[in-house]
């Protein structure tokens, strides 16, 4: 209950989540709540500049801009949960068997761990994306390896601090199994720090997306994805400027509200790390 | 000191060879055969037969690796396919304008981080101190390519005050490059200075609490003295950490802002290789980012225990 009073009157917080509430509701009423069909073409509307009809305006193919963000809200919500969910399974895995088994495992993890951590996290997703080719799942499963190491760090590090502890020496002493150990009283008492750094990673998925389909490298062509937007946006600046210009906005506002909501759960479940910088 | 730099070296080298495995991999994982997957539509059997036989393709695995590695260790990545030009020719002669976009960036990004963050500190909970924590959010939440896309709408379209897509050479004209590369590293240097902000707060906040410097207060000495020379030098030390780190995170970020700006950077090439699935240059980009960017963490890990004793436990 304390923790909650305490992310509740951390005011940017709170905004931060009512908006990710807002943006989950989008997402998942976007059939209902879109004012037009997101691929439906229309020649007479091309390129046509917001007014009240089309409240943002629509773009080269007469698409409404509006209910495109709207569905794009799905696209990036699916990226967030599916990526940050592989990141999350593949990362708590490896960092927990590094850190509760030590010496040559943990070696050998921790290096492949560091190795994933060289390259940097938009080449990464490039490279895997180069590799298993342009769709919507790769770009889900290439966010997932990129942020996999995160989460592995964490675990790892979070386990080595739990596994000296008294509980879990009683339980070795009670003959528990390690894998008992590790699933009913290791991975409980880690789970804080792995709920910030999925916040945290929910926004970076929401922008690796956007980058990668910016890039022409993301999902298909065709998908109403904000980064796609994005991408055609560019072509038509010097004629259209909201084609680019209200994905953006809705992109940094995704990303905003978990970085803020990601930060004052940092703050709210320990308190010690607050002014903590990113 | 010697022992801790031997320490990270050591460390480093794994990482290293981790790096050119994957770089290695890479070519081998793409679908089908490796030789028509590194010659691509220059492809012919007698073309293919030599490969064959420079790369040892017929051999197995480890011995192809040994192979390849001692070919990168003496400088040669192999060849682009599209355009035929030695792969490290072609990062070489992109990496000067990466290297003065990163130089641009990190210069904006000291220059708007460094004073937000000391005002922030000394003013905290004031105007300014919101105003910066504000910033530094905008900075972390808005993708940079955004931003760039941006400034390109508003300066070069909108105002017409900056030129947009194409670049001039620093031995061109020095005006001229620096007004192409303006643009771009602002809108990384925002970001980079959105985080140089938030840590420069903090670290001066922590500062700021010590005792020495409560002690220096009470002797009588001047605000500024003390603001500027005592408690200002000490908080530098994880800011130039995190501006290190935030170099080798550039070299991703120019991925990108080097695309929207069609400046011919390291970053631009990596792209138009996967692009034109340039298989030997892409490896080549990719092991050559990757090392620099160990070789970057190293340098600043090694830089970081120099000015701060206390990290060489």
């Amino acid at each position: 209950m304390e923790i909650i009073y305490r992310f509740y009157k951390n005011r940017l917080a709170f905004i931060g989540f009512i908006l990710i509430v807002l943006y989950l509701l989008m997402a998942v009423l976007a059939p209902l709540i879109a004012p037009y069909d997101p691929y439906e073409m229309d020649r007479d509307k091309m390129l046509k500049e917001p007014d009240s009809e089309n409240i943002l305006g629509t773009d080269q193919f007469g698409r409404d801009i509006l209910s495109r963000i709207i569905h794009g809200s799905r696209i990036s919500l699916q990226v967030g949960v599916i990526s940050v969910g592989i990141s999350l399974l593949f990362g708590v895995a490896l960092g927990t068997v590094a850190g509760y088994y030590g010496k040559w495992i943990d070696y050998g993890l921790s290096r492949v761990i560091d190795v994933m951590f060289s390259f940097p996290d938009i080449l990464l997703a490039l490279v895997v994306m180069a590799i298993l080719g342009q769709s919507l799942v790769n770009v889900m499963i290439a966010i997932g390896i990129v942020y996999t190491p995160i989460f592995a760090r964490i675990a790892r590090g979070s386990v080595l601090a739990m596994k000296s502890s008294l509980f879990v020496e009683a339980a070795k002493s009670m003959g528990v199994s390690n894998f008992t150990i590790i699933r009913r009283h290791i991975i409980p008492n880690i789970t804080a720090p792995l709920i910030v750094q999925a916040t945290l990673s929910f926004a970076f998925a929401i922008l690796a997306e956007a980058a990668l389909s910016f890039l022409g490298l993301g999902v298909e062509p065709d998908v109403p994805s904000w980064g796609i937007m994005l991408n055609d946006g560019k072509d038509w600046m010097e004629r259209a400027w909201w084609i680019a210009v209200f994905p953006g906005i809705a992109i940094s506002l995704a990303v905003l509200c978990f970085n803020l909501t990601g930060d004052g759960l940092r703050d709210s479940l320990d308190p010690t790390l607050r002014n903590e910088v990113l | 000191m010697a022992q801790y730099i031997l320490k990270r070296v050591l460390i480093a080298i794994p990482v290293l060879i981790g790096i050119s495995i994957i770089a290695f991999f890479l070519i081998r994982l793409v679908p089908g055969d490796t030789v028509t997957a590194m010659l691509g539509a220059h492809y012919s059997e007698e073309r293919a037969e030599t490969l064959r036989a420079a790369y040892g393709l017929d051999r197995s695995i480890i011995a192809q690796y040994g192979i390849w590695a001692s070919h990168v260790l003496q400088g040669d990545f192999g060849y682009s396919y599209f355009t035929g030009q030695p792969v490290l020719e072609a990062i070489l002669q992109r990496l000067p304008v990466t290297l003065q976009l990163t130089a641009m960036s990190i210069i904006i990004a000291i220059l708007v981080g460094l004073p937000l963050g000391v005002l922030a500190a000394l003013h905290r909970t004031s105007v300014i101190d919101y105003l910066a924590s504000f910033t530094g959010l905008i900075g972390v939440s808005v993708p940079h390519f955004w931003m760039g896309t941006l400034m390109i709408l508003f300066f070069s379209l909108y105002l017409g005050w900056l030129p947009s897509g194409s670049f001039v050479g620093i031995a061109e004209s020095l005006i001229d490059n620096l007004r192409h590369l303006i643009m771009p590293a602002a809108a990384l240097g925002i970001y980079v200075g959105a985080v140089v902000t938030r840590m420069t707060r903090s670290s001066m906040l922590e500062v700021l609490g010590q005792e020495y410097i409560k002690m220096s207060r009470a002797k009588g000495t001047p605000r500024r003295h003390l603001i500027y020379v005592h408690a200002l030098k000490n908080a530098l030390i994880p800011v130039i950490t995190i501006i290190g780190i935030q170099m080798g995170y550039l070299l991703a970020g120019q991925v990108v802002m080097e695309q929207v700006f069609a400046l011919p950077g390291v970053g631009r090439l990596a792209i138009q290789s996967i692009a034109n699935r340039d298989y030997i240059l892409m490896q080549g980009t990719i092991l050559f980012i990757g090392t620099a960017f160990v070789l970057i963490n190293l340098l600043v890990d090694i830089l970081y225990a120099l000015i701060n004793p206390q990290v060489r436990y």
